[in-house]
């Protein structure tokens, strides 16, 4: 039966611009597909290799600013008289490259920080965050600083023969965010279930004993941040084609945080954690906008998280799981028991 | 040269607050183990305490420091023992996250409260600036670094000459000894997260005064504190004190020689270049507080 819930989830958000027309829910609907992406990228690394990176909007920062910049053109002047000009390509190479240039980065970082640990992983990944922003801030002639890039291009979609399709509307940005939203879900899950998921899983649960049985540590949690880095890139894509602007505000520490909250209450570690928190975390603003200010959403985010922390410390869904456990005995998978066995 | 001479004035009086928040965090980091996220936020409260006390209460400029910092102390006595006494063993990134809840809470209230526009506070000090050879430095900014100077050297007497400063620096060796040895190691968490907070506040409220007071000021703060405390070396107050002096000499001169617009980069790449070179700060003699 739970094999068919994500089906069934995906079937029902199929659906959703058949009967939803109020174009200010459908919005909220895109926004929170976009950061659920984002989010689940975070939980490869958050909740699969326990390593809590604080600077993931960088990614999904870069992601838009890489794609926005292919698909607008630019002309920059590195020296005297040493230009770097670049013509507007489709959208499409945009989202690939602005894929591909996250990834990239999230190899460059990942080498560089998981050099270190813990509370010092965490600081150099918030730096690394706050240094790509005064970038976008301060690099006025590629990114337009603090003006913001306009105008850029929606995604343009189609096959040769059958005709292209312009997403100016929010039903093809809904479906694309979708499409994309799957496909980082498979992936992910595939990645996870597979022997690097395992090897993953074994460097959080007790590192050195990971190492003693001869897991490459740094070589896996490379790869997590790379994967992680790229979908998260994928994200900041999508975002900057669906809003059409985007400004340095984008790299914003309080994103990174929303991605995190919607990581720990859904439940890190799991597969549906980060859709539950995403969902949940989307609803909120929608909720709270009709009766108070911008300010009270964001406490409610802040007040919700430490409530979570101390009363689901799991996050939702393993909580659910636990609920719903002893109701459908599995015969053929024994629960394990902590047990003097594992030792 | 004159130019460099006022770059090295603007420092020393940066320097004094940053120094400030440094001791403040790296006594919480060192004897807690704990990521204060909330630091910025004390340190912007400490600004709106004075706003709040000069401007809107009307009393005198010089009472509003001593109030702030009584207000950091409590706030952070507070904080800790609501959020941080129920997760005592929880490990550093579940206490992290709840950091970061507070600080959200903490920061959206405040934009909630006075507003998003920025509020100056009106001194009683003269406008024209005191003007030594090349250098003119106003004379609030002379008192902000002589009252930060006066900060440090009271933390340094309370951590290395008073019985609290004893058994914080026993509880920071080693937490189980210094329990059985009979230290209230659950007191001395909350005394210490409170003292850190009122530095934090003291900084706020000195640096507040001195440009204008923002619900943001704050967003960057709390890194700025952590850059000087890996520089520093943790719980090491002596590499936090200069770890202050060091940023702000890095920030005065990448934004007076480089790009004003990257002053706030010099901090993270300090961050970033400390700890991938020597991750255990440059002061760092052995692992020990004072």
């Amino acid at each position: 039966m739970r094999r068919f819930v994500p089906a069934l989830l995906v079937a029902l958000l199929a659906s959703v611009p058949l009967w939803l027309s109020d174009p200010y829910i459908l919005n909220a609907f895109i926004t929170t597909g976009v950061f659920t992406i984002a989010a689940m990228s975070l939980n490869l690394l958050l909740g699969y290799t326990g390593q809590l990176s604080l600077g993931h909007v960088a990614f999904f920062g870069i992601g838009a600013y890489v794609s926005a910049l292919t698909s607008l053109g630019f002309d920059v002047e590195l020296f005297e008289g040493f230009h770097v000009v670049h013509d507007p390509w489709p959208v499409v190479y945009g989202f690939i490259l602005g894929t591909v240039f996250a990834g990239l980065c999230g190899y460059l970082v990942g080498k560089l920080s998981f050099r270190v640990r813990g509370a010092y992983f965490v600081i150099v990944t918030i730096s690394f965050a706050e240094v790509v922003r005064l970038v976008a801030l301060n690099w006025v002639e590629l990114t337009q600083g603090p003006l913001a890039l306009t105008n850029i291009p929606p995604f343009t979609l189609g096959l040769p023969g059958l005709g292209y399709a312009t997403l100016y509307g929010k039903i093809g940005n809904y479906y694309l965010v979708l499409v994309v939203g799957v496909i980082a879900y498979v992936v992910i899950k595939h990645l996870v279930q597979s022997h690097i998921g395992r090897a993953m899983i074994a460097l959080k649960e007790n590192e050195s004993l990971a190492v003693s049985v001869g897991i490459n540590v740094t070589r896996y949690l490379v790869l997590a941040a790379v994967v992680s880095a790229a979908i998260a890139g994928a994200s900041g894509s999508l975002y900057a084609h669906y809003l059409r602007i985007i400004d340095p505000d984008i790299f914003l520490f309080l994103y990174t945080v929303t991605m995190v909250i919607m990581v720990i209450t859904g439940g890190k570690g799991t597969l549906a954690g980060p859709v539950v928190g995403g969902a949940i975390f989307g609803a909120i603003p929608v909720i709270v906008r009709s009766f108070a200010a911008p300010e009270v959403q964001w406490i409610l985010y802040g007040a919700f998280m430490m409530v979570i922390i101390f009363v689901l410390p799991h996050g939702i869904v393993p909580a659910l799981e636990r609920w719903f456990a002893p109701t459908t005995p599995k015969p053929e998978r024994i629960a394990p028991q902590p047990s003097a066995s594992a030792e | 040269m004159s130019e460099f001479l006022q770059h090295i004035a603007n420092t020393l009086i940066l320097g004094g607050t940053y120094a400030l928040l440094g001791i403040g965090l790296t006594l919480i980091f060192g004897i807690m183990r704990v990521v204060n996220f909330t630091h910025g936020e004390l340190y912007t409260f400490g600004a709106y305490f004075v706003f709040l006390v000069v401007s809107v209460l009307g009393l005198n400029f010089l009472l509003a420091l001593p109030v702030a910092i009584a207000a950091g102390l409590l706030l952070g006595a507070v904080i800790e023992f609501l959020l941080l006494r129920p997760m005592r063993d929880s490990d550093i990134d579940t206490t992290m996250l709840v950091m970061i809840g507070a600080m959200i809470v903490m920061q959206n209230s405040e934009q909630l409260i006075w507003g998003g526009v920025a509020k100056s506070v009106s001194t009683p000090f003269p406008e024209t600036p005191l003007v030594i050879g090349p250098v003119s430095v106003s004379y609030l900014r002379v008192f902000v670094l002589a009252m930060a100077l006066l900060l440090i050297a009271a933390t340094y007497i309370l951590i290395n000459r008073t019985k609290l400063g004893k058994a914080m620096r026993a509880t920071f060796q080693d937490r189980d000894t210094a329990s059985l040895m009979g230290v209230n190691v659950q007191a001395i968490y909350t005394a210490t997260f409170a003292i850190g907070s009122s530095l934090a506040a003291a900084g706020g409220a000195l640096l507040g005064p001195a440009y204008v007071i923002s619900p943001h000021m704050g967003d960057i703060a709390s890194l700025k504190a952590f850059a000087i405390v890996i520089l520093g070396g943790l719980g090491n107050i002596t590499g936090a004190t200069l770890g202050g002096f060091i940023l702000a000499l890095a920030e005065e001169l990448g934004a007076g020689y480089v790009s004003s617009g990257y002053r706030d980069a010099m901090g993270f790449l300090i961050i970033i270049a400390v700890l991938l070179i020597k991750p255990t700060g440059l002061f760092a003699r052995a692992e020990r507080i004072g």
